[in-house]
């Protein structure tokens, strides 16, 4: 029976030292080292949480960037076959170019062939027309100063209009 | 720097108290061939008692002698447990202040005035003296102030190491607590008490757990006499009247609606649920007291009783067995040691748990 009735004086000490302990620890040991705990812990949390949102930073930087790449590939790929395309037009332009040029020039030439040809057909025309004359005149002269020779042309001549 | 000088001065007070041997001879030498008696030497060990006695040599014993606090309609009255000369029988009879006490197992008692020898009746339980308000310092007591220091020395020594290192790295002997401070609070507070709420009652959890496990430890170690501090029902009693207060004083209208209309049964249900959850909340925390006490004492008794065999058959042959045993028996009241802090702090937050809890 005596082991199981609580003596009063070690319920009082017990009280008194618990409550004692109590204030000190709690003041002293519990709130420092479940602050650090605490405050570590919250580290490690936003540690984690800022690596993971460091990581998808990352890739959305890395998705920027392949897409950045992407569309500089793409536009240069279109200067590429726009240069292309223009290189060609300007080839295309320039041979149409040349070739109307070309023929223009053609067209020219002929036409001034054509008027040098007249001019000259002309110029030969009246210089043979003038030789004729003084070929004529010269071989008139020449048989009209004969007396004979004036009488067997007309005699020619008029044998040639009777023949005729 | 403080903080060193508190613990020199408190180491220095230990050493001191453990070489101020009082020298007194024994008074029952010439009982000392009488037949042992396992029953008395068991309940003498395990019981309170004044002094803390550390061993006998030719034919002295010798102890740690303690003061003796007393409250009487004189007023306090005090002396060291010396002077009792280690009787515990009724037979010495120290006079202080015009009064006469005596020990009787470790019981104090006042003579009623006038008498000089103690009278008893058939139970042997004492006639002419009466018991007065008994404040001494007893050897659980001073155990428990010597535990009380030991926790200090820890907690505030592992506390100042974070206050040290800005970084919160735990060195040294914070790496040993912060492990077991963080097991309390997320394997007991947390899943008992609720994540919101269990803040409040770290404080009181935390220097439950460890007051009863050191004081649990400390009763093992031989060298303290089995002071057996955390199998003291004065001692259980005591921290679960804490628990009990603050159950009490912190529920809400939940909680004392569950005890005194218990919601979503029928009425008569509820008539008859109430008388049982009024008396629930007192068997809670009896139940806290009567468990710790009873676990820690008959661990304590099993090894004295394996022990004690070795002296009822008076034979060294059986000290191999004896000593088996209560090696065995000695390594799974290790485990309890741990083991019943863990519980009486598990069911301290469950209670906290119910108390708190809000309307589902």
């Amino acid at each position: 029976m005596e082991l199981i009735k609580p003596g009063f004086g070690l319920v009082f000490w017990s009280l008194v030292t618990f409550a004692i302990l109590l204030f000190i620890l709690r003041k002293f040991a519990w709130k420092p080292i479940l602050g650090a705990v605490e405050d570590r812990e919250e580290g490690i949390r936003t540690a984690l949480a800022s690596a993971e949102s460091a990581r998808k930073e990352m890739e959305n930087l890395k998705a920027d960037n392949e897409r950045i790449l992407q569309e500089a590939r793409n536009e240069r790929e279109a200067m590429l076959k726009d240069a292309r395309d223009m290189k060609n037009k300007i080839i295309s332009d320039a041979k149409e170019e040349a070739q109307t040029q070309a023929s223009k020039m053609i067209e020219q030439a002929q036409a001034a062939i054509e008027s040098e040809k007249k001019a000259a057909m002309a110029e030969l025309k009246s210089h043979v027309a003038g030789l004729s004359i003084d070929i004529a005149e010269k071989v008139v002269r020449e048989e009209l100063s004969n007396k004979d020779k004036q009488l067997k042309l007309v005699e020619n001549m008029l044998g040639e209009a009777t023949l005729n | 720097m403080t903080f060193y000088t508190f613990k020199r001065v408190a180491f220095t007070l230990l050493f001191l108290s453990v070489f101020s041997f009082s020298f007194a001879s024994n008074s029952k030498d010439s009982d000392s061939e009488k037949e042992f008696d396992a029953k008395e030497m068991i309940m003498h060990h395990v019981k309170d008692a004044y002094g803390m006695h550390l061993f006998d040599y030719n034919g002295h014993s010798y102890s740690i002698p303690l003061p003796i606090i007393l409250y009487t309609d004189k007023g306090l009255t005090t002396f060291m447990s010396s002077e009792f000369h280690h009787d515990y029988n009724g037979e010495v009879i120290v006079e202080k202040n015009g009064q006469r006490f005596v020990n009787i197992h470790e019981k104090i008692y006042k003579l009623n005035d006038g008498e000089t020898a103690v009278t008893y009746d058939a139970e042997h339980h004492p006639t002419n003296a009466e018991r007065p308000w008994d404040f001494s310092i007893t050897r659980n007591v001073f155990m428990m102030w010597v535990s009380v220091v030991v926790l200090l020395l820890i907690f505030l020594t592992a506390a100042r190491r974070y206050k040290k290192s800005g970084d919160y790295v735990p060195k040294g002997i914070a790496s040993f607590v912060e492990p077991l401070v963080v097991f309390v609070r997320d394997e007991i507070a947390k899943p008992m008490i609720g994540e919101h709420k269990y803040k409040r009652f770290m404080p009181y959890l935390l220097t439950v757990f460890f007051f009863i496990w050191i004081n649990n430890i400390f009763g093992l170690i031989p060298f303290f006499n089995g002071a057996n501090l955390s199998g003291n029902i004065a001692f259980t009693f005591a921290l679960a009247l804490c628990t009990f207060l603050i159950t009490t004083f912190s529920g809400n209208k939940n909680y004392w609606k569950h005890i005194f209309w218990m919601p979503g049964v029928p009425v008569p249900m509820k008539i008859f649920l109430m008388p049982i959850e009024i008396v629930g909340m007192f068997v809670k925390p009896i139940s806290l007291m009567i468990r710790l006490f009873a676990n820690i004492t008959a661990g304590h008794i099993i090894i004295l009783a394996l022990m004690s065999l070795i002296f009822i058959f008076q034979t060294i042959a059986v000290a191999p067995v004896s000593v088996g045993f209560a090696l065995f028996i000695g390594i799974i009241e290790i485990v309890v040691t741990a083991i019943q802090a863990y519980i009486f702090t598990v069911l301290s937050a469950l209670y906290f748990g119910m108390a708190v809890e809000d309307a589902h």
